[in-house]
């Protein structure tokens, strides 16, 4: 990180508004005009690509090999970027000589933190977490009791930090305690439903997870390439570097490349396979009718030109197109949401741990916005196909014991009379 | 309202508590905190005579609506928060801010509107495929939005987003981003406590008026014993708080939550759970809960009975958390007043503010009756767990058949029941006029908020 930072810094004064420095303050340079700031005039802008390039490869190297190892490693390299995430994004509004008078505060924010996560991942993971301990009887009544007073327990918790809060309210410090809990709370909302609807997707096999971040990468990726020998034409006021030619070559490219990666991603079952129960073992399963090959052969004409008769399709890769567009054309917000706060607080990042590529969120931010949009459209589109009268039949008659398919009966029988006597 | 503006011409006494037409702090604050106790105010009588009557009208309404039904209760929890909100929304804006910024306030409305669509097409979508309907094509219109109810809150809010980011101004950044932060948290706060209330007020109305009259009590309660008997300052947030009024309310909520549940637990209409949305009267097996034991009086004298219902036990757990916890939702309020400079949330009850600061500490209690119903009521309710959790070990398949409702599994059986039901056609004759009439509550709300704002608008 040193290295970087002295070869950054003995550069000529150009205009580096993302070069990574020390101290986090925009450089001055308001009076340029806009044209001045694109990427294809700056001089060192290959130093800087190399810079960012390196660190691309290191990352996605880390993540192909989390990938690799299974749904729980993904599932704590999420909590971990989480953590960081919220150390970040905690620091950030923090006025030092305040924080003198409040000790304890920054205890508060991570009790508060806490609480989040213990609700947030208790709801996830309960189902998963009851599967896995069945077959020992204590340690599943221990699990379930837990599981049955979660909600009690994380609302003491709350309501605990809430009365800590409010007793260690000092006179003259109201304003900026009051600015800390609320920015405190807007935090945990966006790193923990982010993160939370990221593990739900991962549980639901990590063709989910793995598509829509790939789509975020690509996007951003072909943007600043696109950008870096095309753009002309400034996108947007908030951030100046962006082009619409960026933007457009990357959309064409994001859908493309998201009909592709489906078909290459939907062949592994370690990938598209829903995990259960928290073990980490290999996975098997009936790839269900969305994973299945449809072969549709090809107009004469293309033949001629491409040794392909036919090419097989999955339904998938449909969806993948809707998935596609959405991380082409609305995620960039994300995007442009964080550089706007950035400027409104006048901020250069949100952090240094990434060389060439500032904090953790600035990566996150567009992910944020894709992981929830992938989890919603999964459970409204994706989930609703599989329900049917001869699934839910096939899962009363497998999963349920004798005694509760008769209860089920009466119960549904129940209902259905009393529906049919009120007409 | 106008009766108010006579104060002013009675000498000077610290009247820190008093409204006045401008919401600044009186400069009387650098008399010393002795001087603001209750005890020693001169006209205290008079803001007691003027408390009294909003509170009388308050809790007459009150009663007229609960007397009328789950619908008109919810429909005034909604009211309520529409009003909350707009107060709140109105709180921190700069007038000169936002003349430079067309469309904000329209902005803080649409997020609004998508929450109330998330909030309650969650709570009601159970109650929704139960009020069959004769009417297809409602019925159908309306299964598909249960169907894609998320998708289209999603949606509605990201396009708040964009909008939102489109709009962002050079220099009033900060503020545009404070004010979006100030959005979401009030957004927070109104619809947790109301959905929290909605959802009890359908597993009976007796779950959301006891918290209520125990808050309420508690209130009424510090407010006459620090009248009385006021002389220790309780916090420095609120320095007209004091000890004695805290400890004699504690008592007096504890043992009035014990008498209000015996009192309560005996009408049909407080303690059955309403599955649908109809109005009609309602006929239920009260449950174990409200079933009363006898347990004679003095243990040495059999003939001397007392009926106790085993709701009035939990209901000394509401009345502890009323005492003790939920008044911090007060002094959040003042703390928060204190650190904004600002007297009241607003003025629409005379003697006591705004609705929130009403609602201040209704809302602590409100989750808090919810997450307690949740975790240690309703599991007692449910005899058939009870049995299968004797036989040995069923493992995980115990859970998955019933509404044991804090179980993700049950969850999705109950919802897979729910979309077999939505497959058949019912030919039911119950009145889904009430079902038109929730919709139409739902989507009425931007109406008024938009013949609010126009009104806003036009110059006054």
């Amino acid at each position: 990180m040193e290295k970087e930072n002295n070869i950054a810094l003995s550069s000529a004064g150009t205009s580096r508004v993302r070069q990574r420095k020390r101290s986090n303050e925009v450089i001055p340079e308001p009076s340029k005009p806009n044209g001045g700031t694109l990427l294809v005039d700056d001089r060192n802008k290959y130093k800087s690509m190399w810079i960012r390039t390196y660190s691309t490869v290191w990352m996605i190297g880390g993540f192909a090999l989390v990938v690799y190892m299974g749904h729980l490693y993904i599932t704590a390299m999420v909590v971990v970027i989480q953590i960081f995430m919220a150390k970040e994004l905690f620091n950030l509004l923090r006025k030092a000589h305040e924080d003198e008078h409040l000790p304890g505060f920054r205890l508060l924010n991570w009790h508060f933190f806490f609480t989040a996560m213990l609700f947030v991942y208790g709801r996830l993971l309960s189902q998963p977490l009851v599967n896995s301990v069945t077959p020992e009887k204590f340690l599943y009544q221990f699990v379930s009791s837990l599981i049955k007073y979660q909600m009690a327990i994380c609302y003491f918790l709350y309501i605990a930090g809430f009365m800590w809060f409010i007793l260690t309210l000092k006179k003259n410090m109201y304003k900026y305690q009051f600015r800390q809990y609320a920015w405190t709370h807007m935090i945990l909302i966006v790193v923990f439903t982010q993160s939370s609807f990221t593990v739900a997707n991962i549980f639901e096999g990590i063709f989910w997870f793995l598509l829509p971040a790939s789509l975020i990468v690509i996007n951003d990726i072909f943007a600043y390439v696109v950008g870096f020998f095309f753009g002309r034409t400034p996108l947007i006021k908030l951030s100046p570097k962006k082009t619409w030619e960026g933007f457009i070559g990357a959309s064409v490219t994001t859908m493309i490349s998201a009909f592709v990666l489906a078909n290459i991603l939907g062949q592994f079952q370690w990938l598209t396979c829903p995990r259960k129960d928290l073990s980490t073992g290999w996975l098997q399963c009936d790839p269900g009718p969305l994973f299945k090959r449809e072969y549709y052969t090809l107009p004469g004409w293309i033949s001629q030109w491409f040794p392909w008769k036919e090419i097989s399709i999955l339904t998938v890769q449909w969806h993948a197109l809707c998935l596609g567009l959405f991380a082409s054309i609305i995620a960039p917000f994300g995007g442009f949401f964080a550089s706007g706060f950035k400027r409104a607080f006048k901020i250069k990042d949100f952090g240094d741990s990434i060389p060439g590529h500032g904090g953790i969120t600035d990566r996150m931010d567009c992910q944020m916005v894709m992981a929830v949009f992938a989890y919603i459209y999964h459970q409204s589109f994706i989930v609703r196909e599989g329900i049917s009268v001869e699934k839910i039949l096939d899962q009363v008659l497998t999963k349920l014991t004798f005694e509760e398919q008769q209860t089920l009966l009466t119960k549904l029988g129940q209902i259905l009379q009393d529906r049919l006597g009120h007409s | 309202m106008q009766k108010d503006n006579s104060a002013p011409s009675t000498p000077t006494s610290a009247r820190a508590r008093h409204r006045r037409r401008s919401n600044e702090f009186p400069a009387d604050e650098s008399k010393t905190n002795g001087h603001l106790l209750l005890v020693n105010d001169h006209n205290k009588y008079r803001s007691m005579w003027i408390r009294a009557c909003s509170s009388l009208w308050m809790l007459g309404f009150f009663l007229l609506v609960i007397y009328l039904g789950h619908l008109y209760v919810l429909a005034m929890v909604v009211i309520i928060q529409i009003f909350m909100a707009r107060e709140l929304f109105n709180l921190l804006r700069k007038a000169h801010e936002d003349k430079h910024l067309p469309g904000f306030r329209l902005l803080n409305w649409h997020f609004y509107f998508t929450a109330m669509l998330f909030v309650y097409g969650r709570i009601l979508s159970h109650r929704l495929v139960n009020t069959v309907t004769s009417d297809k094509i409602f019925y159908r219109l309306v299964s598909r939005l249960i169907k894609y109810q998320m998708v289209i809150c999603y949606f509605s809010y990201i396009a708040g987003f964009m909008w939102f980011i489109l709009t962002l101004k050079k220099k009033m950044y900060k503020y545009q981003f404070g004010q979006f932060a100030w959005t979401h948290m009030i957004l927070i706060v109104v619809f947790t406590q109301s959905a929290f209330t909605v959802a009890n007020i359908f597993e009976g109305i007796f779950w959301f008026l006891l918290p209520a009259s125990l808050i309420a009590v508690n209130d009424v309660a510090a407010y006459f014993f620090g009248f009385f008997f006021g002389k220790t300052p309780l916090i420095k947030i609120s320095p007209k708080k004091t000890w004695e009024g805290f400890i004699g309310a504690s008592v007096a909520t504890t043992i009035s939550a014990f008498v209000l549940a015996n009192i309560y637990g005996s009408f049909q209409w407080l303690t059955c759970p309403r599955k649908d949305l109809s109005t009609g009267w309602l006929h239920c097996d009260p449950g174990p809960l409200f079933k009363p034991e006898y347990y004679p009086l003095l243990p040495w004298l059999p003939s001397t009975e007392i009926a106790i219902l085993p709701v009035q036990w939990h209901a000394l757990w509401l009345g502890l958390f009323a005492s003790i916890i939920a008044p911090f939702g007060g002094f959040f309020a003042s703390g928060f007043k204190r650190a904004f400079k600002i007297k009241d949330f607003g003025d629409s009850i005379p003697g006591h503010g705004g609705l929130t600061d009403r609602m201040d500490c209704q809302m602590v209690m409100a989750v808090f009756a919810y997450i307690y119903h949740q975790s240690f009521v309703v599991p007692q309710d449910y005899t058939v767990e009870t049995i299968m959790s004797e036989q040995p070990y069923f493992g995980r398949a115990a859970n998955t058949v019933y509404e044991v409702r804090t179980d993700i599994a049950g969850e999705n059986v109950r919802t897979e029941l729910k979309f077999i039901q939505m497959h058949f056609e019912g030919d039911c004759n119950q009145n889904f006029l009430w079902m038109k009439g929730i919709v139409l509550t739902l989507f009425a709300s931007p109406v008024m908020v938009g013949l609010d704002y126009s009104l806003r608008m036009s110059p006054a």
